[in-house]
Order: C-alpha cells, then structure tokens, then sequence
C-alpha cells in the first residue's frame, strides 16, 4: 500500500514583507513501496530494490529538498545567481523523485498485477497504433537498449493529441522535459543500477524481463483518466 | 577468460612498429612493449597491404590493461575489471569496429574518428563508441598496482601552483567525480594557449596560460573534443564501481585516489602535453612570421586609398 507521507514544515522568515508572511514549504518523503523488497523476485533481486529504493531514490529526495530550502532562502534574499545555480540540482534530483515515484507504482509482482496486458482502451490504443502490444514492447525495448549513458526510456500519452508514443529522458530529467503535453504511463529506469548487480552489462535481458512485473493497471488508470 | 600478463618494461622492444592504437597519439605515455614475432609480422603485412592499397578493414584491438586483472584487488576486484573490460570496453571496440567498416572514417586514428564524430558537439552515432574507447584506454593506464600516494617533481609544482595545495586538488577532482550527473568521468587536464571562450588561441600567449584544470564531461565526451591536454580520469559511470561500491561513489573515488592512481603515468602525459603545447605555440608563431612578412610585401597594393572628395562635415 503506498502511503504518501507529506510532512510540511512552517518555516517563518524573517522579513522583508511588511505583511508579515509567513511561508508553508512542504519538503517532500520517500514514498513507500506498494510491495515488499523481495516481491520482484527473479525479474529484480531484492538487493537491487532496497539500494535502489532506500539509496537512490532517498538521496534524490533528500537533496532536492536541500536544493529546495536553499532556494526558498535565495528567493526570500532576491539573490538571482543562486536561484539560477540551484537549477539544476532541483531538475537532477527532483527529476529524480518524479521518476522513481512513478517507477515504484509502475511495477508489481507477478502474483497481484505484474505482467498481466492492458486493459481495453490502453489495449486498443496500443493495438491501433502499434500493431501488437508485442510490438510496442519491442520499439520500448530497442529504445531503452539504445539510449547511452544513464535515463529512462517511456510509454507516454500526449494528452492533447490522445496519442501514444514511446520517449527517452536523459539523467534524471521527467518526461514533460520531452513535451508539456506528455503523461508519463510507463517508465523503465535504464539507469545502470536499476540492474547492473543482476544482469551486469546485459542490458537487453533486463529490458526483456521487467515486462513480468509491469504493472498495466496504473497505466491504464492514467490512461482513462485523460482520455475517457 | 585468461588473465593478460603484465608486459615486461625491461628490455628493448623487439620492433619499433606499433599498432595504430599501440600508441595512444601524442598524449599517451610511451611504454616499452615486448611484441612477439608472429605480432610483428602481422603488423608489418598489415601496413604492407595498406601502402598497397589492398581493401583492408582498418579495425581497433581491444587493447588490454597494463597489468593482470586481479592486480587491483581488494580496491577494484578482478570480477569489476573482468566485465567492465571484458564486455564494456570491449563492446565499444567491437561495435565501433562493425560502425566504420567501408566508410571514410575505416582507417582513420582513433583520436580523429573521436573529433570528426563529435561534429562539434552535433554527435554523430560513432562518437560513443569511439570516445568510450579512447577514455577507457586511458583509465586503465591511470591506474596501477600499488597506485597512490602523491605526485612530485614538476608535475607537483604545478598542481601546487594551480591549486593551491595537492590538498585541495585532491578535494575538487573528488568533487568534480562525485557531482557528475549521470554517466560521465572526470578528468585531470592540461590546457594551454586558449581562450576561455570558444577554443579560440590566446593571440599573446604566455606560459600562465598553461595551466592544469579540474573538468567532467557527460557519458563519452573526453577534453580532447576542446583541445586539451588529458592527464588523469576516473570513471564515473555506475558500471565502473557498482559491483565493489554500489551506491557509494565517494567511496570508489577515495579510493581510486589513495590506492589506485597511476602519478608516473600523469607525469609523463604531462611531459608530453608541455612539449606539444611548447609546439604548437612554435608552429603558431612561424605562420603568423610567414603571414607577417605577405602582409608586409603587398602592402602597397592593400593599402587604403584616398578618397578625393571632402567628407568632413565640418564647414
């Protein structure tokens, strides 16, 4: 069960305003796994979950609420370089929170969700415009196998268009870095460790087997949410 | 797999003919090399064919690293050195070689493959490749068993100078290895006679301007592609320290730094680099004599006429 924990913190400045504002900056929390660490068994070894999950993913979160504060602290100040400075650790680790948040649900064990197709109008929409949902799986595959150096390799909906398409973000950057009109409904880490204690330097086997446990429920939630 | 032997530095080599990547073009350090008769031999019947002009595949070696596969250990283990040699480097080498097989660039130095495929910074598909060769070449030869401690004599001094302190070098190469984002590496680099903008040469160059910098670059990228002069990297993608560190990338880095760097090896690429600086300022000066002494020969017919017509506004 994903239990979202949101703590929000006051933080009051000291002040400029005459107003006497005083600001709620709400820092951000690891999410939980809806499973536990050993649930993705063998498509991805427990080891690989807790580092990636309680290393990665809690690293991301907690400097981008760093980056954060300090830039809370650089707005209140009016001091430009360092708004402009702290850019791209907010992109790199706030990306980084987007993406592993979306990664987790994205995935579910064999038992419960993972593996099983798309329902109908995912479905459907993946048939119309991808032949099979095989072939889908193939271009994401050969996407992901292809794309050089660290990033994520998406099943996105253009939610203006209503039409699928398959994407690659480098780093951590999130999907909308690849169009504002993009939702993301699937997303596959190609991050070396997302599996290199597993498969090592095997990307394509890594590729080929997490579609077991890909969760097509959430995806298909997203995906009659924007186009019902 | 079989482990390489460590090649032997103590007697003479046996051929002065070296394989294209047998020497790393000017920047990389010179090592003696013992080759057998039957590595000889296919050498010269390979440059033999290509003098003649025969169709011949130009392709890279795998060049293995200056030591045995488990010399690293227990800082990078021999299982670390066997995949991220064994089937990373060698991946590259194999997939570049399959990329140039029939195309203007089949017989091309690594180092201008590097160039000509970075199309100044419009990457073209053989770049990744190429770069992850060459940069990989390098790493290994940063490295070496029993490596650490500090540098000295020139090479000393100038970090000293450029940094402060070998101190604070150390501190900002760690942190230049540990905030690459992403995939990448990060380098240790002499850079001489450029402007900070562009690439473009210091018209009044003088020897501050030679100077050693901290750089990182993203996935493949090396200094080479802005004209300096590598010294020293470390690899920072995952791959290179997931299997001994995991997560802990400030670890590996600590760890490269105390046990593992190769100081003679950035010696002597430091020599090199001076030498090729030194050159190329030579070379730089004599063309602007040459277009000196042009200018001054046509100066009549260049000269500005006249006009005979009274501009001045004045009246």
């Amino acid at each position: 069960m994903a239990l979202r924990r949101v703590s929000k913190k006051s933080i009051e400045l000291g002040l400029w305003h005459s107003h006497g504002l005083v600001r709620e900056f709400s820092t951000f929390s690891l999410p939980n796994l809806p499973y536990d660490y050993w649930a993705l068994e063998p498509v991805i070894m427990t080891e690989i979950m807790k580092l990636h999950h309680q290393q990665h993913h809690q690293s991301y979160v907690t400097n981008y609420n760093n980056a954060l504060v300090r830039l809370e602290h650089a707005l209140t100040m009016a001091d430009s370089p360092t708004i402009v400075r702290l850019q791209s650790a907010i992109k790199f680790n706030g990306g980084g929170h987007i993406n592993h948040s979306i990664f987790w649900k994205n995935l579910s064990p064999v038992k419960e969700l993972g593996g099983e197709p798309p329902k109908p109008s995912l479905g459907s929409a993946i048939d119309r415009q991808y032949g099979s949902l095989d072939a889908l799986i193939q271009k994401v595959n050969a996407e992901g196998a292809a794309l050089q150096g660290s990033g994520w390799v998406w099943l996105a909906l253009d939610k203006e268009r209503k039409q699928l398409s398959v994407e690659t973000t480098a780093d951590q950057d999130p999907l909308v870095t690849e169009g504002s009109a993009l939702v993301p409904l699937i997303g596959i880490d190609v991050w070396e460790h997302a599996y290199y204690l597993q498969y090592r330097d095997v990307k394509s086997n890594y590729l080929k087997n997490i579609w077991k446990v890909i969760n097509w429920k959430y995806a298909s939630e997203i995906y009659e949410k924007e186009c019902p | 797999m079989a482990i390489p032997v460590a090649f032997s530095a103590s007697s003479s080599p046996t051929c002065t003919v070296l394989p294209r990547q047998g020497l790393p073009g000017i920047l990389g350090s010179p090592r003696p090399l013992q080759w057998t008769k039957k590595e000889v031999c296919t050498l010269l019947y390979r440059r033999c064919r290509r003098k003649i002009g025969f169709m011949v595949t130009a392709k890279f070696d795998l060049k293995p690293p200056p030591y045995a596969l488990n010399s690293l250990e227990p800082h990078m283990s021999q299982e670390t050195l066997e995949y991220h040699w064994g089937k990373h480097h060698r991946g590259y080498v194999e997939n570049l070689n399959k990329q140039i097989v029939g195309t203007e660039l089949d017989g091309m130095s690594l180092e201008d493959i590097i160039i000509v495929s970075y199309n100044k910074g419009d990457l073209l598909p053989t770049f990744n490749n190429a770069g992850q060769i060459w940069n990989h070449n390098f790493f290994w030869e940063s490295m070496k068993p029993g490596g650490g401690g500090k540098p000295d004599g020139d090479l000393l001094k100038l970090i000293e100078r450029d940094f402060g302190s070998f101190e604070k070098f150390v501190e900002e190469f760690k942190s230049a290895a540990a905030t690459q984002f992403g995939s990448g590496w990060a380098w240790l680099a002499y850079k001489a006679n450029r402007l900070e903008v562009g690439n473009a040469v210091n018209p009044r160059p003088s020897d501050e301007d030679k100077k050693l910098v901290i750089v990182k670059s993203p996935n493949a990228v090396n200094p080479l592609v802005w004209d300096y002069s590598p010294l020293l990297t470390i690899d920072v993608w995952e791959h290179a320290y997931y299997l001994d560190f995991q997560n802990r990338r400030p670890d590996y880095i600590s760890i490269f730094i105390e046990k593992l760097v190769s100081w003679d090896a950035v010696s002597s690429r430091l020599e090199i680099a001076k030498a090729r600086a030194a050159e190329r300022e030579r070379e730089e000066e004599r063309k602007k004599k040459e277009e000196d002494d042009k200018m001054a020969d046509g100066e009549t017919a260049e000269m500005y006429v006249d006009n005979e017509t009274d501009d001045s506004e004045v009246e």
